[in-house]
């Protein structure tokens, strides 16, 4: 589905992904933990083609999507939620969900069942989204990116800062999501959330994959998790 | 009294549809164009040329010159962001730079083409409104409905269409906006061509009353910018109410008080430092976090 090949990306001259490469299949959630600043979210923002790749090369179900502008990227069917969620927040809940359609000219169908997996963003449609609260704000950041019907969905930490009822949902969310076949890459620093939801785990050090584990052989006590993140 | 409002309406209705233009280049684009007052300009130029090729139908040419003058100086515009603003990545220092720049470029192309020379253009008509107190000019107030018209119409394009959607979601974050499937450099394009255009209309709607010079574009730019910097960058309710406080003042000063324009710049100016001292974010803006 989505196949990262010795990618190397930066800010200007800095470089933060050296050489790193991974593959996410679909119906697969490939969880990507790993320090402050090892470089995921500037992988996350890679693939976007929001940051540019100065080596390597990307491609999303055979085809390159190296060197395509942002917009681009998105319209060939790849969802993001970004860390901090960067919801449009002087725009109402209904507005932020027609920006994700229209990427991908998706219609009342798709936000029909968009909702139905939120449905108390139904009853919020016309409320400015910075008004919502952060397990709101974290649905509808999830919501809009449904809304392009994504192959493969990049969530970066959505459960961050939210109370265990929404970490809960965002779980599930996450397992419906790879019952219907989208490949799912998961940033995430919470131990329990990667042991429940990932079908394998990529570590990353200083910007290089350094190890990648099958989630069905870690344990909370697994020596990655205090290896590569710290806990 | 009530002529001096009539005229300071005129003048409002102009500013605002100027100002709208600077508003939204710098509230989408962030792009602070010190050549809008030339976009300006070339509105009004053009329309001189395209009147003068109808000598005998001047309601034609005029009609014609409020379609072709705008496109074509939106087109300018378009032409403009893509071969040079684009090119600096709408970075805030060099883009006023560069429109310095394209200011003087485009102020020597109509000397160049347009001559040294103030001229006029013919109103498309020529009615007087009876008052209680005075007759008044019908195209004037004209003027002020047709601003009020296209002002609504900038309204409706910004929150009733998809393209409005569009702008305001780049407006508030572009690399989100990116990530949706928005082009950006697209919208951008769009915004400066929409903004250049309104200036152009707004300088068609006055040439009639003022003429056309192609050294006429410094007016308009400073009271957009007054009237930008009053109202609250990027509010375009603050830009609309801040028109009609500097046009209402203009026309109070100038026509009631009989004081020369300088004094109304001079008193604009002040409330400009009012302003910045006092609400930096301007009468309606919002405050930076």
């Amino acid at each position: 589905m989505l196949r990262i090949d010795a990618i190397d990306a930066g800010y200007g001259p800095t470089r933060v992904l050296h050489g790193l490469s991974l593959e996410v299949r679909a119906g697969e959630v490939l969880c990507v933990m790993g320090r402050n600043g090892a470089g995921k979210s500037t992988l996350m923002k890679a693939i976007m083609g929001l940051v540019p790749a100065q080596a390597g090369s990307l491609t999303l179900d055979g085809v390159r999507t190296t060197g395509l502008p942002a917009h681009a990227v998105a319209r060939l069917g790849i969802g993001y939620v970004p860390q901090g969620r960067r919801l449009f927040g002087e725009l109402s809940v209904h507005e932020n969900l027609e920006i994700g359609l229209m990427a991908r000219r998706r219609g009342q169908r798709v936000r029909d069942h968009v909702l139905s997996l939120f449905p108390r963003l139904r009853e919020r449609l016309g409320q400015t989204a910075r008004t919502l609260s952060g397990g709101e704000q974290q649905m509808l950041a999830i919501a809009r990116a449904l809304c392009l019907e994504p192959k493969v969905l990049l969530m970066d930490e959505p459960t961050e800062g939210l109370q265990p009822s929404m970490i809960t949902l965002i779980r599930e969310t996450v397992r419906d999501l790879r019952a219907t076949g989208v490949a799912i890459l998961l940033v995430e620093q919470r131990v329990d959330t990667v042991l429940q939801v990932a079908d394998r785990v990529a570590f990353i050090l200083a910007g290089r994959l350094a190890e990648i584990a099958d989630a069905r052989g870690l344990d909370a006590g697994a020596p990655q998790f205090r290896q590569y993140v710290g806990v | 009294m009530l002529l001096a409002l009539m005229e300071g309406l005129v003048s409002a209705a102009v500013l605002a549809l100027t100002a709208v233009g600077l508003s939204l280049t710098f509230g989408v684009m962030r792009v602070v164009n010190v050549a809008h007052g030339e976009f300006f300009m070339l509105g009004a130029v053009l329309a001189w040329f395209v009147t003068q090729a109808f000598p005998g139908a001047p309601a034609l040419g005029f009609a014609l010159a409020l379609v072709v003058c705008p496109l074509c100086v939106a087109a300018i515009a378009v032409l403009a962001d893509l071969l040079v603003l684009k090119r600096l990545a709408y970075e805030p220092a060099p883009t006023i730079v560069a429109t310095i720049g394209l200011l003087y470029v485009l102020q020597q192309a109509a000397l160049s083409l347009f001559g040294p020379d103030a001229r006029p253009v013919a109103p498309p008509f020529d009615f007087r409104v009876q008052l209680p107190w005075f007759g008044y000019s019908g195209y004037k107030l004209c003027v002020i409905l047709a601003a009020l018209a296209l002002l609504g119409l900038v309204w409706a394009l910004l929150s009733r269409t998809r393209i409005g959607l569009v702008m305001r979601a780049t407006r508030i974050d572009r690399e989100m906006a990116r990530a949706f499937a928005i082009n950006v450099d697209l919208v951008y394009a769009g915004v400066f061509g929409l903004g250049a255009g309104l200036a152009a209309v707004a300088a068609v709607l006055i040439v009639p009353i003022r003429q056309a010079h192609y050294l006429m574009g410094a007016d308009p730019l400073l009271l957009s910018f007054i009237v930008v910097i009053i109202g609250g960058l990027g509010s375009l309710r603050g830009t609309l109410a801040a028109a009609l406080l500097i046009g209402l003042m203009d026309g109070l000063l100038s026509t009631a008080l009989f004081l020369p324009p300088t004094v109304a710049r001079i008193a604009a100016t002040l409330l400009v430092a009012l302003v910045l001292v006092f609400r930096p974010q301007g009468l309606l803006g919002k405050a930076a976090a």
